[in-house]
């Protein structure tokens, strides 16, 4: 957030009366325990940060208090009585207001038909409505035109919907899941103001968010989760800083991503020159972006999601045409080859949507393993199974892949194994480029360690390897260059082991020069 | 060529176009909602049968058009209880119920087909309208069915772009997820637009057997039913377009028949000699081009099709 200072020590206009007491919440799924003993306190006229780390629990918990998942165990108590959330729709009658990380709109709807969803009246006087909606978007300075279908949106106005949604259903307590991490700076300070002036009426906010700077600037008071426990309740934010929040949401010192030792890069493994894209949406993402990777490398991509990351690494996978540009591989054009035709010259793709794009979420760990090499596994016109096997429990022990059955569907392992099986197969066959996007998102932190060591060892073996990630000190520790995204376009080109994080936050803003 | 055979083929058109339309709203009502119901053939089939034996037990044609679409309603019931509540595929069920349907309405037909239908619906000859030239017999002198079929696509429109129930069933088609986790009943709402389905497509078959056939025998239906299916699409899922696509699937199905006795060339083409086959494929070649037309314009914008088609939901995965 650009504005910080003033709110961290307004106490809002709340009177301290206690809105949202969620009292030992215990959430299991399969394998996992999300939430145990979890407690959560929500003063009125607050903004109230839930903090921790990936996989603390945070979620969770919300979505017990949202009404989407029923607690194994544990209270929830609203406006001072107890409740039973069965559903969704229980816990909106009760003034709960979800934002959920992924928005839960109609896109071919238009924006005030979502907002009015669910609470609509009978009969639909649209002139009526649109002027309601545009009155209450007005009202805490929500720029939004209602009659748009939400389709055309970006990002940001998608998340002003979402959270309009919630105006609309009158909720007084408005739940936002990391609602930054799809921002630009700009966005994210104006929704600051947001969330103030809904704070200065009384209302209270819930803001999940692991950027801790954003915290101190925006919220009042702050609750800290590990492991799905509550470990720590400050009711003000006053005279705490970030090492004091890392602190409790890491419990010890955070294990320091180790910095790969140097090494004399080689020649240049992959080539972009000029290379342009489309969108989804059929509008430009990527304009004329050149990027030289070196045998032996990390280049590492920063930038806000939506920049046109995940069209630059589609667009190298072959899986997005490309509108202008040359793409080369050491010596071989690329630029229209098909993505097998990539993957034999050496590429390896690691994509950012892993059980979806990466594997086939129903197909068997052993029928995931092989899809990139079953063709050196043939008998004749048949599948040698047994070799089929073989190779997956080598890949599998090799990469540290933790499976029960290899005949189980991939989509029963965990994300960091689903990970390491990806990385191990696109591994096979000894590529000279490796691109791998957010390749460490959600993962705990035994995973992460894998996966970077990993990337690193692939570095060390001479692969030219193009880091895209939204993690930024993952970025700064691994990368040997660095690259920052903005708009589509390199914004900037930076020596990692000489900026500050400030510097590449500025360049992912647009404010910083190439 | 005469005036009466072209004021003939105008009329039979209208006719067509009542028919494959209120099946194809139902069916359009069914699929904004996210339920493929492949089953309208066998849907109708049923209509069609019970409702000519309600009209002929009862000798009032309305008691045969609120039994069939009662009987429909049932037959979707089915497919509702299946793909809708069960969660099972929507394609299967609805073949499944389109095979059944028609195979149980043979059965309990057999004694049917002898029957003379005394009890039929008649042309309503609004008075002062019905004797204009040329649009008096095409517009204003048709089965009560025919005005009901206008009435109720109007009503669809209403309720489906200007209500909360239109305004939740649209959005469910689009996405469940988001539908339940504003408070609607995904389940109640689907279930509902499959039943009403249902009931239009009953509804159409009985328009056949009380009105059109004047009589039922097995086969009746005759691909009607897939006519309507298709021309869902044709009408890219909107009643005032799919109401454009009947009168054209309509003209080209009050052609097939006709179109051996017609004494005309256009451009030197001699009409007659169109085979009544080629014209029965029409409506589908056309569904085929819109389908083409669809995917090239879809590139940047969705596609007319709600998102959820096929898709059965369930809550609570993570």
């Amino acid at each position: 957030m650009s504005d910080p200072g003033d709110a961290a020590v307004s106490p809002g206009s709340g009177d301290g009366r206690v809105v949202v007491d969620l009292r030992g919440i215990r959430k299991e799924f399969p394998g996992v325990v999300a939430c145990d003993d979890a407690n959560l306190t929500v003063r009125a006229g607050t903004i109230h940060a839930l903090l921790g780390e990936n996989g603390a629990g945070k979620t969770s918990l919300v979505n017990v208090l949202g009404g989407v998942y029923l607690p194994d165990d544990g209270e929830i108590w609203v406006h001072g009585r107890q409740r039973q959330f069965h559903s969704p729709a229980d816990a909106i009658a009760a003034g709960i207001g979800m934002v959920h990380q992924e928005f839960r709109l109609v896109p071919t709807l238009t924006v005030f038909e979502n907002v009015v969803l669910g609470s609509a009246p009978r009969y639909l006087d649209m002139g009526q409505i649109i002027e309601r909606v545009a009155h209450l978007a007005a009202t805490y300075s929500l720029q939004t035109d209602p009659s748009r279908p939400v389709w055309q949106l970006s990002v940001g106005e998608r998340q002003r919907v979402e959270i309009l949604k919630a105006l609309w259903r009158d909720a007084d307590v408005l739940v936002l899941d990391e609602p930054t991490a799809v921002l630009t700076p700009a966005e994210a300070a104006d929704l600051g103001l947001t969330l103030r002036s809904m704070a200065d009426r009384g209302r209270s906010v819930i803001y999940i968010s692991h950027k801790l700077d954003e915290v101190l600037s925006v919220c009042d008071e702050a609750t800290v989760l590990r492991n799905g426990v509550t470990v720590a309740q400050p009711r003000s934010l006053a005279g705490i800083d970030r090492s004091d929040l890392a602190e409790m949401m890491v419990g010890e010192a955070a294990a320091e991503i180790q910095r790969p030792t140097d090494q004399p890069s080689g020649d240049v493994v992959l080539a972009l020159e000029g290379v342009s894209a489309l969108s989804d949406r059929g509008l430009p993402a990527l304009h004329s972006v050149d990027i030289d990777v070196r045998a032996g490398e990390i280049v590492g991509v920063a930038g806000v999601s939506g920049n046109g990351q995940r069209e630059l690494a589609e667009a190298i996978a072959g899986l997005r045409p490309t509108t202008a540009g040359t793409m080369q591989l050491e010596e071989a054009d690329i630029t229209g080859a098909s993505p097998r035709a990539r993957s034999r010259a050496g590429l390896a793709y690691v994509p950012e949507d892993r059980l979806g794009v990466g594997l086939a979420p129903t197909m068997s760990v052993v029928d995931n393993a092989v899809v990139r090499s079953y063709r050196s596994m043939r008998r004749r016109m048949m599948l040698d199974l047994r070799r089929c096997e073989d190779f997956c429990r080598r890949l599998v022990e090799r990469f540290g892949v933790q499976v029960g059955r290899v005949h189980e569907p991939v989509s029963a392992l965990s994300g960091g194994n689903l990970q390491r099986l990806l990385l191990g197969r696109e591994l096979t066959g000894e590529p000279k480029v490796l691109v791998a996007a957010q390749p460490t998102r959600g993962l705990d932190v035994a995973g992460i360690a894998a996966i970077q060591s990993q990337i690193v060892a692939q570095r060390a073996a001479g692969v030219g390897v193009l880091l895209i990630s939204e993690d930024l000190d993952e970025l700064l520790a691994l990368s040997d260059r660095l690259i920052v995204m903005y708009e589509g376009e390199v914004a900037a080109r930076m020596d990692p082991t000489q900026v500050t994080r400030a510097e590449v936050g500025a360049a992912m803003a647009g404010t910083a020069q190439a | 060529m005469s005036e009466d055979a072209v004021i003939g083929l105008l009329v039979a058109t209208v006719q067509f176009a009542t028919l494959v339309y209120l099946a194809g709203l139902g069916e359009l009502i069914a699929e904004r909602s996210g339920v493929l119901n492949l089953g309208v053939e066998g849907m109708m089939a049923m209509g069609a049968v019970t409702g000519f034996m309600a009209a002929i037990a009862t000798g009032r044609p309305w008691v045969g058009f609120a039994v069939a679409a009662l009987v429909g309603m049932a037959t979707a019931g089915v497919h509702a209880v299946v793909s809708v509540i069960m969660g099972a595929g929507q394609v299967v069920s609805g073949l499944a119920i389109t095979i059944g349907g028609l195979g149980f309405a043979a059965f309990i037909g057999q004694d049917a087909v002898r029957e003379r239908a005394d009890a039929v619906f008649t042309d309503l000859g609004i008075i002062g309208l019905a004797d204009i030239p040329w649009a008096g017999p095409i517009l204003f002198d048709q089965p009560p069915v025919v005005y009901l079929a206008g009435v109720l696509g109007v009503a669809a429109w209403f309720v489906l772009s200007r209500t909360r129930l239109g305004l939740a069933l649209r959005a469910v088609g689009e996405s469940a997820s988001t539908t339940d986790s504003v408070g609607h009943s995904v389940t109640l709402l689907r279930t509902s637009a499959v039943l009403v389905g249902g009931a239009f497509a009953g509804a159409a078959g009985s328009f056949l057997s009380l009105y059109m056939a004047a009589g039922w025998t097995e086969g009746l239906i005759a691909g009607r039913g897939w006519i309507a299916v298709a021309l869902v699409i044709f009408g890219a899922w909107r009643p005032g377009r799919l109401a454009a696509g009947s009168l054209l699937f309509g003209f080209t199905l009050a052609l097939q028949p006709r179109v051996q006795t017609f004494d005309l060339t256009i451009f030197g083409l001699e009409v007659n000699t169109i085979s009544p086959a080629l014209l029965g494929i029409l409506p589908f070649l056309l569904t085929v081009v819109v389908l083409i037309a669809i995917s090239f314009r879809a590139r940047h914008r969705p596609s007319p099709a709600p998102a959820a088609l096929t898709l059965p939901y369930r809550r609570e995965e993570r």
